[in-house]
């Protein structure tokens, strides 16, 4: 393993020399590690989305220094866009920064802004349409007849394109549906799972990212507040809460357990290991009426 | 009886593709039919594209149906010379509250309904000051909307609408675009309201906001296809996923463990409901 | 780099420049610019300038915002002077003579009173849309052109569309960052490159920015529906215009100043 992404005492000021003066980011140092899906969390304001955007180069760190893949962001001689398409950064609400005429030829502007040659992006495209479940007949539309949820789909495609070392993903589930949540933070995952390349994950929602990050970065008045396993992170529900973060509700229903004075864990997030919990406690309870805690409920995960 | 219905839709139909012959056309709205009761907080869910949207628009006369009728307070939205008074009924408020706030001071968007209604000044001045008050953003009332957070501009224009002193509230997707925190707080101002006896048509993606509302309705493709108390509808969770949806986690987290074997009660889907049914499981 | 531009915003306040009757701060401001066309000399420009630092002080805004404000016209200002540096011919002997480049004192003195005039007019002009909000702004264009009505001008129509475009304006400046953002990502030449190139890179940020305001125009027009807007008819408003005490003592003022500095034509030759 190594590390992909080091920030040393980052620090980034926003109107500086103004009254309205504001550290958005202020000694940020963290590191990660090639192959890691890196939740990031925060309330607003919390300076989680400027940090993402100086992994982009879009942000000047006022101070501190940014190491991406190795190699000084900001040093002399270093051109930003090599950057640019080492970290494949998906910005809130990407469907509104489509403007071709097919949704193939968008997919494509990236790959062709790197220089590529024609077979170079399309393979690519395809590759990236399949990934997100574009159909061929799609990639003809304009993607101006689409649904938001295959836009937003077309969008993140022409990331991927890129064949980025690191996906920044900035909410990428924000309004959408249940099902369009899920469709897309599976995606990817998979594609996680089958590039091994580093993701980096913005979201509100603790479910999301109990479900598919292995670490978590946890942001508080442009500091860095956590940085751990999604474990370690969890298990602090408490100082989350106030954060202002909402906890997932499973979470919350066993912090009210031991708020009314049972004895039982708290670092509980998904939904599996709650039943497992319930289960281990009613078993240690009544003996008599064990049941088998591996038993998959019924209901569990029609998807 | 009947006035105690402030809202009503009689088998409304509509499609965006008029001109079509009606055969091959798709229906976004397909023979609804629902009422709203005076003092009810209604949760409308449904996957995108079923219809949600379409139908709340029906409710003040933004959208008139093809065949059926609306009706508000007994007025028919096709009804020409009523449609100030259906407008002023029924408040609306969408998605995105950066594109629904028409001025550039706080206190003066508030005013904007009142303004086009012709109330007199005076009078002007205490509805916006009660509208402001009830939706928690009085201290910002001088402040500039783009400098206000998601959650506080998301009440400013619920206070734009409930100046009208409206009978219902149909919040579209209101909450959609909010972080947790602008979510709590609009759902707070949401349950003042309810308090305050103004009826509310919420359509959202958010389960556990649905949790709170009195009644449920599911629509897919253009239909109503589940309806009743939060507790019934979150309880059949394989129904409601086949429509796509989620159901809140504390009703999920119920299901799995009556699936393994515990005794767990019926109509559990709120964390309060569930921590308490585990405990009693477990104390 | 784009929100620094402040133009046409307003910085709520409560001074007496705040408060006082747009109508006046209106005309007032169409006043000062004929006086800054007319009492082009010296002292005239002088005044001015000093006139225009005492009403931003008693609106309390920062010197900063001036300039902050005036830094995107710097080219337009500088180009200005420059022209009239070399186009001007005077009498006499020119100041500087090397080759074709012949600078005359006539050359300078039009340089500089161009320069702050430029820089007046939009200090100028600003300062009221700092001080008015943009819908206080529009009632009071509206209450101005009202005559103009009866001749079938749309004066309502009109101070709305203006009303809104003011609200949309740091709203579509985030948008058209976050949109070039956005495509930086994706290896757009925007912050470098040859000229071409950039203009061409401009194509993926406009359109997705028009797009995006033909659908935020959609839903304004709908929510504004929803809140019973039918054209100025009947309308009434929270804030009404009426000329106070205090309005009338800042008219006193301002035609006062505006007096001295056009007394200044006779006074001192013009250029």
């Amino acid at each position: 393993m190594s590390e992909i992404i080091k920030a040393e005492h980052l620090r980034y000021v926003y109107n500086p020399g103004m009254p309205d003066e504001t550290a958005a980011l202020d000694d940020v140092s963290f590191s990660i590690e090639q192959g890691d899906f890196v939740g990031v969390m925060g309330s607003t304001g919390s300076g989680k989305s400027t940090l993402i955007a100086h992994f982009n180069g879009l942000n000047r760190p006022t101070s501190g220094k940014l190491y991406v893949d190795g190699r000084d962001m900001w040093a002399e001689g270093q051109n930003l866009r090599d950057f640019r398409f080492l970290v494949g950064l998906v910005m809130q609400y990407p469907e509104y920064q489509l403007f071709e005429e097919t949704c193939w030829k968008d997919i494509a502007y990236g790959p062709r802004n790197m220089g590529l040659d024609e077979a170079e992006i399309t393979r690519r495209v395809r590759e990236a349409a399949d990934f997100v479940g574009l159909s061929d007949e799609l990639l003809q539309k304009s993607p101006f007849e689409l649904s938001g949820g295959q836009k937003r789909r077309v969008a993140i495609a022409g990331v991927l394109a890129m064949e980025p070392k690191i996906l920044v993903l900035d909410e990428p589930a924000a309004g959408l549906d249940p099902e369009g949540r899920d469709t897309i933070l599976t995606q990817i995952k998979n594609y996680h799972q089958a590039t091994g390349i580093t993701v980096i994950l913005v979201s509100h929602s603790m479910e999301d990212i109990a479900r598919y990050a292995n670490r978590v970065l946890v942001m508080d008045h442009g500091k860095v507040a956590m940085y751990d396993t999604v474990e370690a992170v969890f298990a602090r529900a408490p100082e989350l809460l106030q954060l202002g973060l909402s906890v997932p509700q499973v979470t919350q229903v066993f912090l009210m357990l031991k708020g009314m004075g049972l004895d039982i864990d708290t670092d509980v997030y998904t939904m599996p290991y709650a039943v497992k919990t319930v289960l281990r406690a009613w078993n240690a309870k009544h003996p008599d009426k064990a049941v088998p805690e591996g038993k998959k409920g019924g209901g569990a995960d029609a998807s | 009886m009947e006035n105690n219905t402030i809202l009503e839709a009689q088998e409304v139909r509509f499609r965006y593709d008029g001109d079509q012959p009606a055969e091959t056309a798709a229906y976004a709205v397909d023979g609804v039919s629902m009422k709203v009761r005076r003092g009810e907080f209604v949760a409308v869910l449904g996957a995108n594209g079923c219809g949600k949207s379409t139908l709340a628009k029906h409710f003040n006369a933004i959208l008139l149906p093809e065949t059926g009728t609306v009706l508000v307070e007994g007025m028919d939205t096709r009804t020409d010379e009523k449609l100030y008074d259906i407008r002023q009924k029924v408040g609306m408020v969408f998605q995105n509250p950066d594109n629904q706030i028409v001025a550039t001071v706080v206190e003066e968007d508030v005013a904007f309904a009142l303004e086009n209604l012709g109330v007199p000044t005076d009078e002007m001045r205490t509805r916006v000051d009660e509208a402001m008050k009830l939706a928690g953003i009085y201290d910002q009332r001088t402040k500039a909307p783009h400098k206000l957070s998601g959650g506080q501009k998301q009440r400013v224009a619920i206070a734009g609408v409930i100046a009208m002193r409206p009978d219902c509230l149909i919040l579209d997707e209101a909450t959609a675009m909010l972080d947790p925190r602008g979510r709590a707080q609009v759902m707070k101002t949401i349950r003042s309201l309810r308090d305050a006896g103004i009826s509310i048509v919420s359509i959202t993606h958010y389960m556990e906001e649905a949790a709170q509302a009195d009644r449920v309705l599911v629509m897919s493709r253009g239909r109503i296809v589940m309806e009743g108390a939060p507790t019934q509808v979150f309880s059949q969770t394989r129904r409601v996923r086949s429509y796509h949806l989620d159901v809140p986690q504390a009703a999920e987290l119920r299901d799995e463990l009556c699936a393994a074997g515990l005794p767990m009660p019926e109509g559990v889907i709120t964390p309060e409901e569930c921590a308490r049914a585990i405990y009693d499981l477990l104390a | 780099m784009l929100r620094d531009i402040t133009i046409g915003q307003h910085f709520p306040g409560n001074s007496i420049i705040h408060r006082c009757d747009p109508r006046l701060k209106i005309v007032a401001t169409i006043a000062y610019i004929v006086v800054l066309f007319l009492a082009s000399n010296p002292l005239g420009m002088v005044l001015s300038l000093v006139l225009l630092g005492l009403l931003y002080r008693a609106a309390k805004i920062p010197l900063k915002l001036i300039l902050k404000s005036l830094k995107p016209i710097f080219p337009i200002v500088i180009f200005t002077a420059v022209l009239n540096l070399f186009f001007i011919t005077g009498e006499g002997d020119p100041l500087v003579h090397l080759g074709f480049v012949r600078i005359y004192a006539e050359g300078v003195r039009y340089a500089v009173l161009m320069a702050v005039r430029i820089v007046a007019l939009i200090a100028g002009t600003s300062l009221l849309t700092y001080t008015t909000s943009p819908i206080v702004l529009t009632d009071a264009i509206e209450a101005l052109l009202k005559p103009f009505a009866r001749l079938h001008l749309p004066v309502h129509e009109l101070a709305m569309m203006m009303t809104i475009a003011l609200r949309f304006i740091p709203l579509l400046i985030e948008e058209t960052e976050k949109i070039m953002n956005a495509q930086k990502a994706r290896g757009a030449m925007l912050d470098n490159g040859k000229f071409m190139e950039r203009i061409k890179a401009l194509v993926p940020v406009l359109i997705p920015l028009f797009i995006s305001a033909f659908r935020r125009a959609d839903e304004l027009a709908m929510a504004m529906e929803c809140r019973c807007y039918h054209g100025g008819e009947g309308r009434t408003r929270l804030k009404v215009l009426r000329f106070g005490r205090d309005d009338v003592k800042c008219a006193v003022v301002l035609a006062a100043g505006l007096a001295v500095i056009l007394s200044t034509r006779w006074i001192m030759p013009g250029l």
